[in-house]
């Protein structure tokens, strides 16, 4: 093992490093003379400092950009342009959510609320780099841990403390069986990299023996609770609904980027070889068979549910598990245009998330409510906004010419071309568009309550200019990923082949 | 200026709404009306060269195309996956384009006197308009089918929020039904990109190559009855009586005028021309599940007692004639579908347009009961309803007699009893427009009284209603021009039409 | 002398009226005057027109003033206008009928601006139907005699209008459907729709091999087994069933009494004296030259109509004791002596060459007998309506002894009786003469019982003449007037026809001789 270079780590690590102590020093500039200021004028003072770390924290990553790809600390750790492109995204979603944040009442702990939240996206950052077993693992935790308190802000509110008790829960149990997946892989093969664990596989022919094929399980089970699949999705609504609104954004784009990217890596690296087949009539064991399974339960289960829901925080929260079934069959593809179509996927879905959740907290927190019919009539009150939130809802139905629409026809292409000979995934395809034409009703109806139902209140929202420039610019990217996809696409394309 | 401005131009126009104040309403229906006039200008004008081109070429070549269709932009889109930005236009989708153009200014001028959300419904309305010039021109499945989708969203609104009767409902049904359609197409698309090596969508380069017979045969109904679900093939035309009864105005006359064009023109161009083998295992169904729907269409059209209801239905029945005059892969039977598509876009536009602008809009009722008599207080209604009433019955002078004709003629020669069946429904028309005329325009008959002469009885004679306005005279007149233009004059139409459909069937493009 | 061919005269006659349609269409709804003015000078710039072209027919000619230009090349449409022998007559009745109307109908109430304006629509359609000679056109025409007629009705009609309207409607609907789809085949097996082309084409047999040859093809296409002889004679029966309505012939007539019992005057005069007329022009324009073979072997059928009508009608009138629809079954007789002239053309007898003079003087004498029933009709119409619009009754037993206070009506009527009846000296007798002279060498059973038409069409007109002016003088009816001015500008005009040709209608029968002469050589050249 070569000696380790610390420098080298701490400028491979650079963003993060920043990023650390942005949030040291929001804590302390809160804590040492904004403790009596208003909140108002402490959230968007912490706030800028926040989002100047994180602006800070772009550059050494794109000074990084175009560099051969650096492997540090024995493996745990990677650095090349994939990761930096997404660990770019994390930043580009933190910054999104600072500045929805700085327009919401987060409670008096306004210092700590930022730096929890820079903390989580370093979890994050950390989670795109890791390429080993163990650092996946406390990465995933230094996330879910920022979360868990994140979600707990609301302090006066019931609903909050047992959104975050249940996330908890959950969060923990899931660990644990991550937790004792990766051991049984680390048992069975005696590598904790993924690069090992592949060779191994590769070199000792085991296939899928029964132990190893316990881990995989366990670990699909544990990233299943992390990016809330069925059946492993029951803590999502009530964290969603009960969390504060930037915070469900924050769950429900950043660390899902995160998860998905590294559920990726695991699977497409370290599990290589061990696909198995989900062909209708080929079924055989293995990741692929797994996740086709709980992916179609997603995508049923979740448009269904969502259905009935009243809140619109809920039903968004049923339509991401829904979105995370349509991801997986990105993932069941298992081929080179099935990660292009997942990793495009993810940050459309989590752009387009952010932009709908970012509307839901600025209206919501001036109506006072999140139920559907706090909605009614919004295209007046608030136009602008309104038309925000048509392009995301409609984005996330798959209308084109925006986005989402383009983004699973990808999915959906990359699965039918893994085998076009026989079609064999067309059944999870087939599904797949049947839900998007129910999730269609969910979406419309959350659509009519603002464009169609007239309200009594009639009187004008007004939202800060700065909010309404950044998810204006949210919703042109969205737009523009649709109608213009070419350089996101062609970028991933390449930078996937290297994978 | 090329005819895919008629796209831009309608979004440019959509989106210079978008920036007016929306108290300007007037501003905003006038810069409404120039966009669509100036799209249907670049249309008409690009439409008659197109015209000259034709009938220059077929006094070149015997009588005979070589390559029907005039490309106008072809730039590659996202190479990923091979897309293209490739329009063309042929004989096939010309006169559509310009039966866009037509129900787009009526569509206007018919909603001049909406208050309600003005902007909004301009730059609904705008956004559909293009997204259906944009279907026409595509010769790109995935952009057909980008276009095809960004149809169906902006009726949603257009109907929720203007409609009347059951709108949320008939928005609803109306949107998944079409939504379900094209989930069907998705599939399709994918199946045959893939099928061909994955290397084009280009429906051109794609009729190149036919795919193996055995992919064709499921390939096939999918895309077709995707896109039939909007053209109102029985039995997955449910949703287009209540869409339409809950539309406004001129969403009902886009709907019958254009949208169900889409969904034919779409079986068209996506399915027959891309599977010419499937088309021939399945026509037998097409044919049998068309008659099946002029005929049901009509007699429900029979039994309705809301106006607007009638119509609805006589659409159904009208886009069946479309279906089967495309599956009997004749001359004869495939140009009159074409040129149905035309007619009937402007019979329906201008029926919903009497229905619900003309009397809905000043009676607030549409039950046939409820009405009558008014033919003396709105003669220029009845009038343009008894016009409407007997091109739709396919009156010879009126397109429609040329349009049904020819595609009884091709279905007689596919079988003598598909045109027989179907010919059933044109005395079935009669009696339903006849009925509405007389339930809704004249007088009640008192009993008999020995006074005679029923002009003189102002007894049972409506209420006066506000006057018919000058943009529906305007509109409703552009319209009528138009059936008895093409009525009497169809070669305008009908010879790029048959040249097209003469390469077609020849195997050419 | 040959006319000036550039002239489109035919065009112009024909559209003139839908010329004047359009000026009463942006006239102003309350300028009643110009209206009624506008609608009559276009009426008569047809007569006017239409007077040059009497003037410079040439019997002998065949087909002139022939306009043809192509139309819808995808579907092998020309433009086709001509007048000959057969329709010359009836361009010229319908020219001089509808001013006529027009004046009757000058006091129409209501909504005199659509009145009008359906007026010329009608004009227009009638004289297309007479002057077109490709099926697409011609059809177009043929239905814009139905729409207008049926908005006269149903709008200034009397007590059953709707009623009326509907029967009306429908019935001659059905019989254009038949007829449109029996065209629709023919269409489609020789690919034209030319009357004059489709004439040739039956003569010379090609229109049966191509029946033939369409038939096998569908045969073998989808294994059905249609007889082609068969084939032709649905197509017949489908055509004769579109003019058998029209004319209409026993026992498609039932509409006929309603729709005109309930028709306003105008509508009444032209409904009888012209739209009947098409029906029989279809026999003589399509049904004979295009299904001779299927005349021929339908003829024993057709015969016995054509003497149902002449018979039932008879007896149908003497019942009624509703004066307007006495006149209307007059009508259905009328036209049954029409028929049985025309149908006397295709019968056979043992000796078939020397019966050619006969056939043909039958032929022309039906064809005389469509223009005096054109007249003579239009004058009684005209009549009941003048009565009526003083009485507002039309039973017959509420009238009696109007030759009192009316007495210049009681003689104009009973000219008019008598002029129907076929008084010699008056119009009627030609015609009817013409066609029993020619009917009874040839098929002497069925012309015998035809007499007994017309005894009892002397029965029943005599007896409503004495209905109506002789006897007590109802006293209800003490305070009418007699007929005005404008009324009897209208009646002398129409007089002025009956005597005319009553003494001398050699004009009129040299103008459809040679055509007559032409369709019965077809016959007599028809391999059997």
């Amino acid at each position: 093992m070569t000696p380790i270079s610390y420098l080298e780590v701490f400028k491979a690590l650079n963003s993060e490093v920043m990023l650390a102590v942005t949030a040291l020093a929001a804590l302390t500039l809160d804590l040492a003379s904004l403790r009596r200021a208003e909140p108002l004028l402490r959230r968007r003072t912490i706030g800028t400092v926040a989002i100047i770390g994180l602006l800070a924290a772009v550059i050494p990553l794109w000074q990084q950009l175009g560099h051969p790809r650096t492997v540090l600390l024995g493996g745990t750790l990677a650095v090349d342009d994939l990761i930096l492109v997404f660990k770019v995204v994390i930043v580009v979603l933190t910054l999104l959510t600072v500045l929805i944040s700085m327009d919401y009442d987060v409670g008096r702990h306004v210092g700590e609320y930022f730096a929890v939240m820079l903390f989580g996206a370093i979890g994050m950052m950390l989670l795109i780099s890791a390429e080993e077993l163990l650092t996946i693992f406390v990465a995933l935790e230094l996330t879910s841990i920022s979360l868990y308190i994140l979600t707990a802000f609301h302090k006066s509110e019931l609903r909050s403390q047992e959104a975050a008790l249940k996330y908890f829960m959950f969060g923990a149990i899931s660990s644990a069986f991550l937790l004792f997946g990766l051991s049984y892989v680390y048992g069975v093969t005696g590598a904790t990299s993924l690069e090992g664990i592949r060779e191994v596989v590769k070199s000792s022919g085991v296939g899928m023996s029964p132990l190893l094929a316990t881990g995989m399980l366990f670990v699909i089970v544990g990233f299943g609770f992390k990016v809330a699949v069925v059946p492993f999705h029951l803590w999502a609504p009530d964290a969603y609904e009960g969390a504060p609104t930037p915070v469900t954004a924050f769950i429900a784009t950043g660390s899902k980027v995160a998860s998905f990217f590294v559920l990726l890596k695991v699977l497409f690296i370290g599990f290589a070889g061990l696909e198995g087949s989900a062909f209708w009539g080929h079924f055989s064991s293995g990741w692929t068979m797994l996740l086709a399974i709980t992916g179609a339960l997603s995508m049923v289960l979740g448009n269904c549910a969502a259905i009935v829901q009243r809140n619109v925080k809920r039903l968004l929260a049923y339509s991401s598990i829904a979105h995370a079934g349509y991801i997986f069959i990105g993932l069941v593809a298992a081929s080179r245009m099935g990660a292009t179509s997942v990793l495009f996927y993810i940050i459309v879905y989590s752009l387009t998330n952010l932009g709908a959740f970012g509307v839901v907290a600025a209206l919501s927190s001036r109506t006072g409510g999140d139920e559907l019919q706090d909605f009614d009539g919004m295209a007046k009150r608030a136009p602008f906004l309104s038309s925000l939130m048509l392009i995301f809802v409609l984005s996330l139905a798959g209308i084109p010419p925006l986005g989402g629409f383009f983004g699973k026809f990808y999915l959906f292409a990359s699965a039918i071309q893994r085998d076009s000979q026989n079609f064999g995934l067309l059944w999870l395809v087939v599904l797949g568009i049947l839900m998007s034409a129910v999730s269609l009703y969910y979406y419309l109806v959350l659509l009519k309550h603002i464009y169609v139902v007239d309200s009594k209140n009639e009187s004008r929202i007004i939202t800060p200019t700065y909010l309404n420039v950044t998810l204006g610019l949210v919703a042109l990217a969205v737009v523009l990923l649709g109608v213009y996809p070419r350089p996101i696409l062609e970028l991933l394309n390449s930078l996937v082949a290297a994978l | 200026m090329r005819v895919d401005w008629t796209i831009y131009l309608t979004f440019l126009g959509a989106g210079l709404i978008l920036l007016l104040p929306r108290d300007s309403k007037n501003l905003i229906r006038w810069v409404a009306l120039l966009t669509g006039v100036a799209a249907l200008l670049v249309g008409l004008k690009n439409y008659f060269d197109y015209n000259a081109w034709v009938n220059a070429e077929l006094a070149a070549h015997n009588g005979m195309l070589t390559d029907g269709f005039k490309q106008i932009v072809n730039v590659t889109w996202i190479p990923a996956l091979n897309v293209n930005y490739h329009l063309a236009v042929d004989g096939i989708n010309f006169p559509l384009i310009i039966l866009n153009g037509f129900v787009c200014v009526t569509g206007i001028l018919f909603s001049w006197n909406i208050e309600n959300r003005v902007k909004e419904f301009f730059a609904f309305f705008l956004t559909l308009i293009a997204g259906v010039y944009g279907v026409f021109m595509s010769m790109d499945l995935f952009l057909l089918f980008v276009f095809y989708e960004l149809a169906i969203i902006p009726k949603y609104f257009v109907i929720a929020i203007w409609g009347s009767t059951r709108k949320e409902y008939g928005a609803m049904k109306l949107v998944l039904y079409s939504f379900v359609g094209s989930a069907a197409v998705f599939i399709g698309i994918l199946a045959v990109y893939f099928s061909a090596g994955g290397q084009t969508f280009d429906i051109l380069e794609l009729a190149k190559h036919p795919l193996a017979p055995e992919v064709q045969i499921w390939v096939f109904p999918l895309i077709f009855v995707g896109f039939a679900v909007l053209a109102g093939m029985w039995p997955f035309h449910t949703w287009a009586p209540t869409g339409h009864v809950a539309a406004p105005t001129a969403a009902s006359m886009l709907l019958a005028g254009v949208v169900m064009k889409l969904g034919s023109y779409g079986c068209f161009r996506a399915a027959m021309l891309l599977f010419p083998q499937g088309l021939e295992h399945w026509k037998w169904w097409i044919a049998v599940l068309a008659v099946i729907g002029i005929v049901y269409g009509a007699g429900v059209a029979l039994v309705q007692k809301d106006f607007k209801f009638i119509i609805g239905y006589s659409s159904v029945s009208h886009m069946g004639f479309v279906l089967l005059g495309l599956a009997t892969l004749n001359v004869m039977g495939m140009s009159g579908a074409i040129l149905q598509m035309f007619s009937h876009g402007i019979v329906a536009s201008l029926l919903f347009a009497v229905v619900g602008r003309m009397v809905y809009d000043r009676t607030h009722t549409r039950q046939l009961d409820e009405l009558g008599g008014l033919a003396k207080v709105i003669p220029f209604a009845c009038v343009t309803f008894v016009i409407g009433g007997v091109a739709s019955m396919g009156m010879p002078g009126f397109s429609g007699f040329v349009a049904e004709y020819q595609i009884l003629a091709g279905a007689f020669q596919m079988h003598p009893l598909l045109a027989l069946v179907a010919g059933l429904s044109i005395p079935i028309t009669v009696a339903y427009i006849l009925n509405a005329n007389n339930k809704v325009f004249m007088e009640r008959d008192e009993p008999a009284g020995g006074h005679g002469h029923g002009h003189s009885d102002e007894s049972s004679s409506h209420p006066p209603l506000p006057p018919i306005t000058l943009p529906e005279r305007v509109a409703a007149i552009i319209l009528m021009a138009l059936l008895v233009i093409v009525g009497l004059y169809p070669s305008i139409m009908l010879n790029m039409i048959k040249a097209n459909v003469e390469l077609f069937l020849r195997g050419g493009r | 002398m040959i006319p000036n061919s550039s002239l489109p005269i035919l065009s112009l006659i024909t559209f003139a009226p839908l010329v004047g349609a359009v000026l009463v269409l942006v006239l102003p709804k309350d300028s009643k005057s110009a209206i009624k003015l506008v609608s009559l000078v276009a009426s008569l710039v047809s007569l006017i027109l239409t007077h040059y072209v009497w003037h410079h027919f040439d019997p002998n000619a065949g087909l002139m003033f022939e306009e043809r230009s192509a139309w819808i090349p995808a579907m092998n449409v020309d433009y086709h206008l001509a007048v000959d022998g057969l329709s010359m007559t009836m361009v010229l009745l319908t020219a001089i009928i509808m001013p006529l109307a027009l004046l009757a109908s000058w006091k129409q109430e209501g909504n005199v601006k659509l009145f009008f304006l359906l007026f010329l629509l009608l004009e227009t359609g009638m004289l297309g139907v007479f002057t077109a000679l490709n099926f697409f056109h011609w059809f177009i025409f043929w239905e814009l005699g139905l729409i207008p007629m049926f908005f006269l009705i149903r709008i200034w009609g009397a007590e059953d209008r709707t009623y009326a309207s509907f029967k009306f409607f429908l019935y001659t609907l059905a019989g254009s459907v038949g007829m449109l789809l029996a065209f629709a085949f023919i269409y489609l097996a020789t690919n034209s729709l030319d009357f004059i082309d489709l004439r040739q084409k039956a003569a010379s047999g090609e229109l049966a091999i191509a029946l033939g040859k369409f038939v096998e093809s569908i045969n073998t296409h989808i294994g059905m087994h249609i007889d082609p002889t068969r084939f032709a004679s649905l197509l017949f029966w489908g055509t004769f069933l579109g003019f058998a309505i029209k004319v209409p012939i026993w026992p498609f007539h039932t509409w006929l009494p309603d729709a005109h019992t309930q028709a306003p005057t105008g509508g009444s005069m032209v409904l009888a004296a012209i739209l009947l007329k098409m029906g029989v022009y279809g026999f003589l324009r399509i049904v004979l030259p295009i299904f001779p073979y299927q005349v021929q072997a339908h003829i024993n059928v057709l015969l016995f109509l054509a003497l149902a009508s002449i018979v039932f009608g008879a007896y149908a009138a003497l019942a009624q004791t509703d004066f307007k629809r006495l006149v209307a079954y007059s009508s259905v007789n009328h036209m049954g002596y029409a028929m049985l002239g025309i149908f006397v053309t295709v019968a056979t007898a043992a000796n078939v060459a020397d019966l050619a003079n006969e056939k043909a003087a039958a032929l022309n004498g039906a064809i005389l007998q469509m223009f005096n029933h054109g007249i003579s009709s239009a004058a009684l119409f005209f009549l009941v309506g003048v009565i009526y619009e003083r009485t507002h009754t039309r039973k017959l037993e509420e009238y009696g002894g109007l030759r009192k206070i009316m007495p210049i009506y009681a003689g104009v009527l009973g000219i008019s009786m008598f002029s129907s009846l076929g008084l010699p000296g008056l119009n009627g007798f030609v015609g009817e003469f013409l066609v029993f002279k020619g009917a009874f060498p040839i098929v002497p059973l069925v012309s015998s019982l035809a007499t007994i038409g017309l005894v009892i069409t002397g029965v029943f007109l005599l007896g409503m003449m004495q209905k109506v002016c002789f006897g007590p003088l109802n006293e209800k009816w003490k305070g009418l007037t007699d007929m005005n001015t404008r009324e009897i500008c209208i009646i002398a005009a129409l007089m002025f026809f009956m005597f005319w040709i009553g003494l001398y209608p050699g004009p009129l029968l040299d103008a459809s001789n040679k055509a007559a002469v032409q369709l019965v050589d077809l016959f007599q050249n028809l391999g059997h």
